[in-house]
């Protein structure tokens, strides 16, 4: 594995050996993996190959076999959702987990609605951020008292990213962020992530369309069959090298052999 | 500049679809008023009207319990049989020489228990709620059953009965429950973080889940707190009758379910209305009332109400079904 070019900067995480299994079905075989801060990581690979579990791993929903996860100069053998949303670590899920039927206020306050009087949650000061973080992103809506039911997928896509940030997340995990969307939609969240990285977040994404990841990356780590099989710096790489190692064409004869049989 | 005319529209469409089914409501109670009004002098007398408020009030108590069971996405089929079985416990700890005020605490607290193990069933063993509350109705109606053994318990001190027939002014004390409890359910539901969460359960457990937030403390809380207001109509019943029966509150669930349903609580959660479920609740009243003003045989008071019952609820859905298909376009 290449050791990246990121001198100088601590990574906000770091996974050793990660290691997963379903039953007899090993989803992750041993990932090291750092994000860093400021910059947006691409984490792509075939069907299978374990994207979702790890990051699964990661915002806590699962919890790895083997392995240690590192954050804050802390080291822990797995995460939960609660104690990956107080870490910093918010994901944008694929399905979004958007509560459908209520206003998009309370969807961006999911969870940390703020209270006066100790008991009533403040309605008005929920609107107020709401909108102020929404304009922030550039993201465009009707009213934040619309439920989010009735928007498009690029304006619930927004509400997710907007949910992540105001958890006070420092790290901001995609899951196939632009599936079903149209090309307008899918541009103008891209360009959304890509800011999240140039603000400082440690962006982490998952995505098929080696477009948009080279359109918006700063590395790119392959995975296959469980494992990270490279990391390249975006710059250094081009479509078909990356192609190449999803698919596996690109590795020595043993490792393709090995693969192989596991599959 | 179309979209936000669109958006306008959009807007307005929305606006009728939420508050439709209490509109439509409001609507077939006037109906039901003007003609009632004129077919007996009875009817509109306060008399009467107290009457509708005194029987409703019953009603309401359980299904505001319900209203919060439903928009979390759930469903409480024990409330009839908790209510009996709180009442006789209240009545069998009264027999046994415990005063009034404790025994119906100790009653609330026996209500808030079954709630609590239905919840905790349906959220820890993820059981569905419609078959973990029909076993809790049947197991709280043979408590119940074994407690009296099948023979009803009577004759309570007063401090007791008045909460079924005591006055305060013109209003009884089931009447300003139920009154007290509307505003409370209503301010919950609407503006505290367990109403938010109540309705995000039923809208998207998952999402709430992933949000960080305890699920299963907030769905045991729901049924808990239908647990109680069944207890609380336990009470009631059993003050007004001066009688703890096991078989009291018999199909009472079913009551609740449609009073609630009708004042457009969406079945599948997400949505709850306190002001419908109460409008609707004044409604069946007011129907049970008129029908029997009207000399109608008891065995047609039945079937009208299962009639109006199934004409409201499909008319509000396929209006906001229409809203619905009207929008996506």
């Amino acid at each position: 594995m290449s050791k990246c070019c990121t001198l100088g900067k601590n990574p906000f995480i770091r996974l050793r050996n990660i290691k997963k299994s379903f039953g007899h079905v090993v989803a992750l075989d041993g990932v090291d993996l750092d994000v860093y801060p400021g910059e947006v990581t691409a984490l792509v690979g075939d069907n299978g190959a374990g994207k979702s579990t790890l990051i699964k791993i990661i915002s806590g929903v699962l919890y790895p076999d083997e392995g240690e996860i590192s954050l804050n100069g802390k080291t822990y053998r797995h995460l939960t959702p609660p104690v990956a949303i107080e870490l910093g670590i918010s994901t944008v899920y694929q399905d979004l987990a958007l509560v459908d039927c209520r206003d998009v206020a309370s969807n961006i306050f999911l969870g940390r609605e703020p209270l006066k009087a100790r008991f009533f949650v403040d309605k008005k000061r929920m609107n107020r951020e709401s909108e102020e973080l929404l304009r922030k992103l550039k993201v465009s809506i009707p009213s934040v008292t619309t439920p989010v039911e009735f928007l498009s997928g690029g304006q619930r896509q927004g509400i997710a990213v907007a949910r992540s940030i105001n958890q006070q997340g420092k790290m901001i995990i995609f899951d196939e962020p632009t599936a079903a969307m149209g090309v307008g939609e899918s541009a103008r969240v891209l360009k959304l992530i890509r800011s999240l990285g140039d603000e400082g977040f440690a962006v982490l994404i998952i995505s098929h369309n080696l477009h948009h990841v080279f359109s918006i990356s700063d590395r790119i780590c392959v995975l296959r069959n469980g494992r990270l099989v490279k990391d390249f710096r975006t710059e250094n790489t081009n479509p078909d090298q990356v192609v190449g190692f999803i698919t596996g064409s690109n590795q020595r004869t043993e490792e393709f052999r090995k693969g192989s049989t596991k599959a | 500049m179309q979209k936000y005319v669109q958006t306008d529209l959009t807007k307005i469409k929305l606006l009728t679809s939420h508050i439709f089914p209490q509109l439509l409501l409001i609507l077939v109670m006037l109906i039901m008023v003007i003609l009632l009004s004129v077919t007996s002098p009875f009817f509109l007398t306060w008399d009467n009207l107290r009457n509708i408020f005194d029987h409703s009030s019953l009603y309401i108590i359980l299904a505001l319990g319900m209203t919060f069971v439903i928009s979390s996405g759930g469903i409480d089929l024990s409330v009839g049989a908790v209510a009996a079985l709180s009442g006789v416990c209240m009545a069998a700890a009264m027999q046994g020489g415990l005063e009034a005020g404790l025994s119906i605490l100790g009653g609330l607290i026996v209500g808030g228990l079954m709630g609590a193990a239905n919840g905790s069933i349906i959220s820890f063993l993820k059981i569905n709620p419609f078959i973990v509350t029909l076993g809790v109705m049947s197991l709280s109606r043979g408590l119940a059953l074994i407690i009296t053994g099948g023979i009803p318990i009577y004759g309570f001190p007063r401090d007791f009965t008045w909460w079924g027939n005591g006055h305060i002014g013109p209003f009884n004390p089931p009447m300003l429950l139920a009154a007290f409890l509307t505003v409370l359910a209503a301010v919950v539901l609407n503006m505290s973080r367990f109403g938010y969460y109540t309705l995000a359960l039923g809208g998207n457990e998952e999402a709430l889940r992933r949000s960080g937030v305890s699920i299963h403390l907030y769905k045991i809380i729901v049924y808990i707190l239908s647990g109680v207001a069944a207890a609380l109509g336990g009470l009631v019943v059993t003050a007004r009758l001066n009688t703890a029966e096991p078989l009291a509150g018999w199909m009472l669930e079913m009551d609740s379910i449609a009073a609630v349903v009708l004042g457009g609580t969406s079945m599948k959660g997400g949505k709850g209305s306190v002001a419908g479920t109460v409008t609707a609740c004044l409604l069946l009243g007011m129907l049970r009332n008129g029908l029997v003003i009207l000399s109608i045989p008891s065995y047609y008071q039945q079937l009208v109400i299962g009639i109006i019952i199934l004409a409201a609820v499909i008319i509000a859905e396929v209006r906001s079904g229409k809203n619905l298909a009207f929008i996506n376009k």
